[in-house]
């Protein structure tokens, strides 16, 4: 009934294979004018994740993404940076196909995932968030449910219903988040029960219990203080692994302590794309330096 | 002012209680088993019940309930859910429109609608009337406490690729769940007193109803009946009546304040 379930596609080891089988076979375009030079593309040889081409997103008569073009490598956490406003959160949710959630949103382009366009007219958006997962700013585990309960909810309301199954992926899910230990004798307490930051992690887990391919993070510390904010960034150098993630955040020190790469997005469009290094250290659009360096925003 | 402000208040308060300790003084002394298991007996002859308007006003409670929330509950859902600005504005006004119309007018409704078809009075007709009277009240409830539900539980979950059916039936509904209860008791409690409706389509009776086609007693009825009675004996049972109504209401509010007060399951 369900092609993303019934493929018994959660296996890490399944998952892992399909994203090495048929990453290669993305087409690679060429470089367009406006998007960031071919030289500040991080390692060619790299998966692609998401191959952006020139993705635009409007929001009524607001455009809120301008023309972008941006190639997301797998395997590896890409930072989004920008001031506010500037369409960076709207960037991350048009990964998944959430910001279509917005009355009024519209775009044009495309954002090929291993080939397949997210927004083709056959795709199910459904489908789409089931592969590429997403933590929000704020955590919102669902109160009326328990710890485990707000784990396994993604794959119990796709209609999984394998008792061991799902035990075994609720070990797996709060230890790939590094909740485990903390939550393992109170696994029927309400999500609500645990501290911010547990709450935030609870939530990561319940984004991997899915087994996205991605998995999508829209400042996910901002709400948190700085030691459950040093967990979750360990847990991001722990998932890299195995997942590809995108990170919007508003922290630059974060974006250059977790990330390889580097998009710096301004009033839109995305200004400069590169190796984490590479955009702190020497920027080569003005634009860039000056934000890196804290002249505004 | 804050002694003016106490002093309103007690204002407000102070009918409800003179109301009902009146009715306790005048009511509790009939109540005796005969009122809760015998059927009225014949004019003028002391002595018999309201077993059958009691059982007939919790029969039209269920009745109101079965066919009233349902409805009440979708299109609460709708306005919360689905539905766009302009459309829900005017089914929001449709509502509150409904909500005012005076109950005398749904049973006359009800009559031409359901009574005059059907050839007679029945316990059917009565219990649709309630329903009519319902489903605005549940329909804006479910509404006001939907949205109550913050946005972001439905991002969470859509953002897990659940179809969003599954997250309205399985999350919100369920976070909500108090509140869309409280509703339905708090219309339950405004139909159980209703006369004018069941005047016009369940009719009364003084005996058993033992069908939805049949017309079925009802403790607002009898105790109008009897209250205008010029027997004594039906007269003491009529505020007798009036007590155990008032303590139905009573006890369905009181539920709705226990609900609203427990706390989160652990």
């Amino acid at each position: 009934m369900n092609p993303v379930i019934t493929r018994k596609p959660f296996s890490m080891s399944d998952q892992a294979k399909s994203v090495a089988d048929s990453s290669p076979s993305a087409p690679t375009p060429a470089p367009q004018p406006g998007s960031a030079s071919p030289a500040s593309m991080p390692s060619a040889k790299a998966e692609v994740a998401f191959d952006i081409q020139d993705l635009s997103i409007f929001y009524g008569k607001t455009q809120a993404i301008k023309n972008v073009h941006l190639q997301i490598p797998a395997m590896s956490v890409t930072a989004i940076i920008g001031p506010s406003g500037c369409g960076k959160s709207t960037a991350l949710r048009a990964l998944n196909r959430m910001h279509e959630l917005t009355p009024g949103a519209r775009h044009t382009g495309k954002i090929l995932m291993k080939g397949e366009d997210l927004y083709g007219p056959h795709v199910d958006a459904t489908v789409v968030r089931r592969r590429v997962g997403m933590v929000f700013q704020k955590s919102n585990p669902f109160p009326t449910l328990s710890i485990s309960e707000n784990v396994l909810v993604g794959l119990r309301l796709n209609g999984v219903r394998d008792k061991a199954f799902l035990n075994q992926r609720l070990e797996e899910s709060l230890r790939m988040s590094a909740l485990w230990d903390e939550v393992k004798d109170s696994l029927n307490r309400p999500g609500t029960s645990l501290s911010g930051g547990q709450q935030q992690r609870l939530c990561i887990a319940r984004a991997l219990a899915v087994r996205p391919e991605i998995l999508l993070m829209d400042e996910p510390c901002s709400a948190l203080d700085p030691i459950a904010t040093a967990k979750v960034e360990e847990l991001i150098h722990a998932l890299k692994s195995q997942y590809t993630v995108v990170i919007v955040t508003h922290n630059m020190q974060q974006a250059a302590r977790v990330s390889e790469n580097t998009a710096f997005f301004y009033m839109g469009s995305l200004i400069e794309f590169g190796p984490t290094e590479q955009i702190f250290m020497n920027p080569k659009n003005p634009q860039t330096e000056a934000y890196v360096s804290g002249r505004f925003g | 002012m804050s002694v003016l402000a106490v002093f309103c208040a007690l204002l407000v308060v102070l009918p409800l209680i003179l109301v009902f300790f009146y009715l306790l003084k005048m009511g509790f002394s009939s109540l005796n088993l005969n009122f809760f298991t015998k059927v009225p007996t014949a004019a003028g002859e002391n002595g018999g019940g309201m077993a059958n308007a009691i059982v007939g006003t919790l029969e039209l409670m269920g009745l109101a309930l079965i066919m009233g929330v349902p409805l009440g509950l979708l299109g609460g859902i709708f306005l919360s859910e689905h539905g766009s600005e302009r459309t829900n504005g005017w089914i929001r006004f449709g509502a509150d429109v409904l909500n005012g119309v005076p109950s005398i007018v749904w049973g006359m409704a009800c009559y031409t609608l359901v009574v005059v078809p059907m050839g007679g009075y029945s316990a059917f007709a009565g219990g649709l009337a309630l329903s009519f009277i319902m489903v605005p009240l549940v329909l804006r409830t479910t509404e006001e406490v939907l949205v109550l539900v913050p946005h972001a539980y439905r991002e969470a979950g859509l953002a897990l690729g659940i179809p969003h059916w599954k997250i309205t039936v399985n999350i919100v509904l369920r976070t909500a769940f108090k509140g869309i209860v409280t509703g339905v008791l708090l219309g339950l409690g405004r139909v159980a007193g209703e006369t004018a409706p069941i005047l016009f389509t369940a009719l009364g009776s003084t005996s058993w109803n033992h069908s939805l086609k049949e017309p079925i007693a009802a403790l607002p009825i009898q105790i109008y009946y009897y209250a205008i009675s010029p027997f004594e004996d039906q007269n003491r049972q009529a505020w007798a009546g009036a007590l155990v109504l008032i303590v139905i209401v009573f006890l369905l509010s009181t539920s709705v304040r226990m609900i609203s007060n427990r706390r989160k399951r652990a």
